[in-house]
């Protein structure tokens, strides 16, 4: 599956990253089958996944720490899967942060360019400058184990932006830290990397936090590739049940179509789509409670009981039990009180037909 | 005073009352452990001899003859040698292989690994004639560099032991951003992996020096014209008693002593364990390691 | 990751170390006990097996390594017994004393093993501190000869040596069973006893199978002890082969029972290994 880099229907300039079919197994296990990715100039991709899906792996082959089985990845002109690490013109901030305790943390910083021994002006000019970019300038002189985790992480993408490495990765850099700060650093990380104008691969299990930061998404399964697209279009128009429920919450509503007309469970709608097996994913805020005060839009109308409701602060969840077997999960504003009978409705282009994709081992 | 001592060890953090007995075990195990140097250190001063209860009139004059011994102090000069030399052995052969062993695959590993842990747990007597039918076989004549390649081989394990223990509580995760960060492999040797050994080298030196001002076992059968130390104590044993013996065992004691507080000390500095030593014991009994 | 350069500066100097100080001596003790001593005081590098066929022949051989394994199994027995009370108090009742009485018993374990034994020597003997104490009190009317120059004296000292061995691993042992287990039994119902019997010493187990090998497998191959204070009826197996390599001069002899014994140890210890991973549950 090859994915080119495209933001809301216009194609991004050049691609800077290519990866080209690179699997990895070690010993009998496959981490990865056949990946085929390009990351554009000044993208942020993030790759989302399951813990054992093979991201993280998939991150190091481009950091350097893991050779490809097969398959090439390459930087522009350059195959970059053939070079050390420390060649590379990429840097990575560490799930850890993997700050150097024997040093300060402006020592941190300096590291990549004392290695490359740059003029010890220009080190301390472009340090001073990196600290003050993370906000942690009055903290130069300190050591690692004397800031809170959340500093640290700042430090860590300090001392690898400073490099100003073409491309950086990030692996779940923001996993250890609690939800609010959490919420703060993604939209930090978000309008650093529009500030710096450089590409950034972001690693993660949060599909949330996928949504919110990204330019793309690609979402990884059990070392494959389910979808490549925005977010908007992952979430509008997933392409695998495993995409439609991984992000977001959905209903998949196994169908048969007949003659033009979908049926599935108590459910009938009009389509074009050829007879036979088909699936669809229906999500929560896309069905409607019909109201005497509201128009009703869609062309699909159910009625069943409520057998569950859940709060969720602004929306609620309710599930309804429409018979035969299907149970809808609709998302409505959480006024009004409980209900037992629910009148749905939704339109019938908002049933996105999705792949099944199996579980593979 | 001792009453709130008492109170705090009978009651435990939680309220739970401690059995007599198992107190009482305690306090007797340290005294078995402890009462013998105690009475090697009390009669170290006694002017009657050793033995015969109760000690009579207190002197210096042990320690006095004791510094006017001669050849004592030669063999505590040979010990001096032996035990930097063999320092420097361990840690250069000790290293190596803890990285070896922590990072490389290579075959026979499982075979080395046992190889190096042996000596360990191996009663000095089989390293020491091993070692002696070897230099039989080459030719080597008996001296104070046998007796340093015999510490070497039984201390190697020691430095392995410690460096090992270090390593694992390394981040790898360091060493990756140091590469990361454009350092190749021997820049980030030097100036990230041993800055942060720097703590379990030096505990380690410390402990193979102390062990090897003590060893006896090994140097037994490795011994030429030069005596260290305790082999030179050994032979006066066999002559006989004198208090003398007991002022030398005393400052050995003392030394000793000093050493393994401090190698204890470094060792609680690193991000470490408070049970320093067990790693050796566990390293012995092929695990850990 | 690491590059081969870098794998192989780091591996092969130990592995030449090993070759050349462990591996090598120990084929040669391999060898030396298949050949056999002239009687102009050479060795003969004929290969036979005349020193293991007198091994099995000569009585003196087997029992003395039966006893030696006796007191061998008789000084662990009472490492264990010392050292597992002592770690259970240090685990778990010592409070903020835990890391004081921890050095205070490793600190033994390191202080030279001539310095304990000699201490031992003057202790025990007919003139002794204890025999003229126990006079000086009257509970002797003469000195208690069996002090010293006997197995007795034997045990009691690789006992006070072997100790703190014993202790280590137990005392690890026990530190790592997680606190909310004990917890765990309390909450339903279990007395401190019950804990004891049915949480804490199973879990414990692996400990003592490594502090038990640690003492037997170091006492056996002991010489120094019997040689202080074992006196005539404390030899043990290591005295005879130290007499092999020396005045009686049988060098073949002596590495055929250095190569037994250095066989018993490695087996004691595929065996010990063996035992922890089987009663271990972690």
């Amino acid at each position: 599956m090859n994915a080119v880099a495209k933001v809301d229907g216009q194609a991004l300039p050049a691609v800077l990253l290519s990866i080209r079919n690179v699997a990895k197994h070690f010993g009998t296990t496959v981490v990865l089958r056949d990946i085929s990715l390009s990351v554009a100039e000044g993208e942020f991709l993030t790759i989302l996944g399951e813990s054992g899906s093979g991201k993280t792996t998939l991150l190091r082959i481009i950091a350097g720490f893991e050779n490809t089985s097969a398959g090439e990845v390459w930087m522009g002109e350059e195959r970059l899967d053939r070079q050390p690490p420390y060649r590379r013109r990429v840097n990575t901030v560490f799930q850890s942060y993997a700050l150097f305790p024997h040093l300060t943390l402006e020592q941190n910083v300096a590291y990549g360019l004392r290695v490359a021994k740059r003029p010890e002006t220009e080190i301390a000019s472009r340090v001073s400058e990196a600290l003050e970019k993370v906000k942690m300038s009055a903290f130069a002189k300190s050591k690692p184990s004397k800031i809170s985790g959340g500093q640290q992480q700042r430090i860590a993408l300090a001392r690898a932006l400073v490099n100003r490495p073409r491309l950086l990765l990030l692996d779940e850099p923001l996993s250890a830290l609690d939800a609010n700060l959490r919420r703060q650093m993604q939209v930090e990380l978000k309008s650093l990397q529009r500030e710096v104008g450089i590409s950034f691969i972001f690693v993660t299990h949060d599909q949330e936090e996928a949504m919110v930061m990204s330019d793309r998404i690609a979402l990884l399964r059990s070392g494959e590739l389910e979808q490549v697209a925005t977010p908007r279009e992952i979430y509008g128009r997933p392409a695998t049940a495993y995409a439609a429920q991984f992000i977001g919450h959905t209903n998949l509503l196994k169908a048969d179509v007949q003659g033009g007309a979908v049926r599935s469970g108590p459910l009938v709608w009009r389509s074009a789509l050829p007879d036979g097996p088909a699936l669809f994913s229906l999500r929560p805020e896309n069905i409607r409670l019909v109201r005497e005060d509201t128009a009703v839009v869609g062309d699909v109308r159910i009625r069943g009981k409520v057998c569950h409701q859940a709060f969720h602060g602004a929306t609620q969840l309710i599930r309804v039990d429409c018979d035969a077997g299907l149970v809808l999960a609709v998302s409505t504003s959480s006024g009004g009180g409980a209900q037992e009978v629910a009148d749905l409705e939704f339109s019938s282009t908002d049933a996105v037909l999705v792949r099944e994709s199996p579980e593979r081992v | 005073m001792v009453g709130k001592e008492v109170e705090l060890f009978v009651n435990d953090t939680r309220g739970e009352s401690n059995p007599r007995w198992l107190l009482v075990h305690a306090v007797g195990v340290f005294a078995f452990l402890y009462l013998p140097i105690v009475v090697l250190i009390v009669y170290s001063f006694n002017d009657n001899g050793v033995g015969g209860f109760p000690p009579h009139h207190l002197t210096l004059m042990w320690y006095r003859t004791l510094f006017a011994d001669g050849p004592i102090w030669d063999s505590v000069l040979n010990s001096l040698q032996v035990a930097f030399a063999a320092m420097v052995i361990a840690l250069a052969f000790g290293i190596p292989a803890a990285l070896a062993l922590e990072r490389a695959q290579f075959p026979g590993k499982a075979l080395f690994r046992r190889l190096v842990l042996l000596p360990l747990i191996l009663p000095g007597i089989i390293t020491g004639l091993s070692l002696l039918m070897l230099f039989n076989v080459m030719g080597t004549k008996l001296s104070l560099l046998t007796i340093i390649l015999g510490h070497g081989t039984a201390l190697v394990s020691v430095a392995t032991t410690e460096v090992f223990a270090g390593l694992q509580k390394l981040d790898r995760a360091q060493e990756e951003a140091s590469l990361d960060l454009g350092a190749n492999y021997w820049q980030t040797f030097w100036r990230i992996t041993v800055p942060n050994l720097k703590l379990p080298i030096i505990g380690a030196a410390l402990l193979i020096f102390t062990l090897s001002m003590d060893e006896i076992a090994v140097s037994f059968f490795l011994i030429g014209r030069d005596n260290t130390l305790p082999l030179e104590i050994w032979g006066r044993l066999r002559r006989g008693i004198t208090p003398e013996i007991n002022a030398v065992s005393t400052i050995i004691f003392l030394f000793s002593l000093v050493a393994i507080v401090l190698w204890y000390r470094l060792r609680m500095r690193g991000p470490g364990a408070a049970d320093a030593g067990t790693e050796i014991v566990e390293a012995a009994e092929g695990h850990a390691v | 990751m690491f590059s081969r350069t870098y794998k192989a500066a780091v591996t092969l100097p130990p592995l030449l170390w090993v070759t050349v100080f462990l591996l090598a001596p120990y084929l040669l003790m391999f060898c030396y006990s298949f050949w056999s001593v002239s009687p102009t005081q050479t060795i003969v590098h004929s290969w036979n097996l005349d020193n293991y066929q007198q091994l099995l022949r000569v009585d003196v051989y087997w029992q003395t390594l039966l006893r030696s394994m006796w007191i061998a199994a008789r000084v662990t027995f009472f490492s264990l017994l010392l050292g597992y009370p002592l770690g259970y108090f240090l685990s778990f009742h010592a409070g903020n004393k835990k890391d004081l009485l921890y050095q205070l018993v490793i600190i033994p374990l390191w202080v030279s093993y001539l310095v304990r034994a000699y201490a031992w020597k003057t202790i025990l003997g007919s003139d002794g501190v204890l025999n003229t104490l126990l006079q000086y009190v009257h509970l002797a009317k003469h000195p208690l000869e069996f002090l010293l120059y006997s197995p007795f004296a034997v045990v009691l000292t690789l006992t006070h040596i072997y100790t703190p061995f014993a202790f280590l691993p137990i005392y690890a042992a026990l530190e790592h069973i997680p606190r909310n287990l004990m917890e765990a039994s309390h909450d339903l119902g279990a007395t401190p006893a019950q804990t004891f019997w049915k949480v804490i010493l199973p879990l414990s187990i692996p400990g003592v199978v490594a502090g038990a090998t640690f003492a037997f497998v170091l006492s056996l191959g002991d010489f120094l002890a019997p040689l202080l204070l074992g006196g005539p009826s404390g030899i043990m197996i290591s005295n005879i082969v130290v007499s092999l390599f020396g005045a009686a001069y049988n060098w073949p002899l002596g590495a055929a029972i250095s190569l037994c014994m250095l066989l018993l140890v490695v087996s004691l210890l595929f065996l010990s290994e063996w035992l922890e991973k089987k009663w271990s549950f972690s």
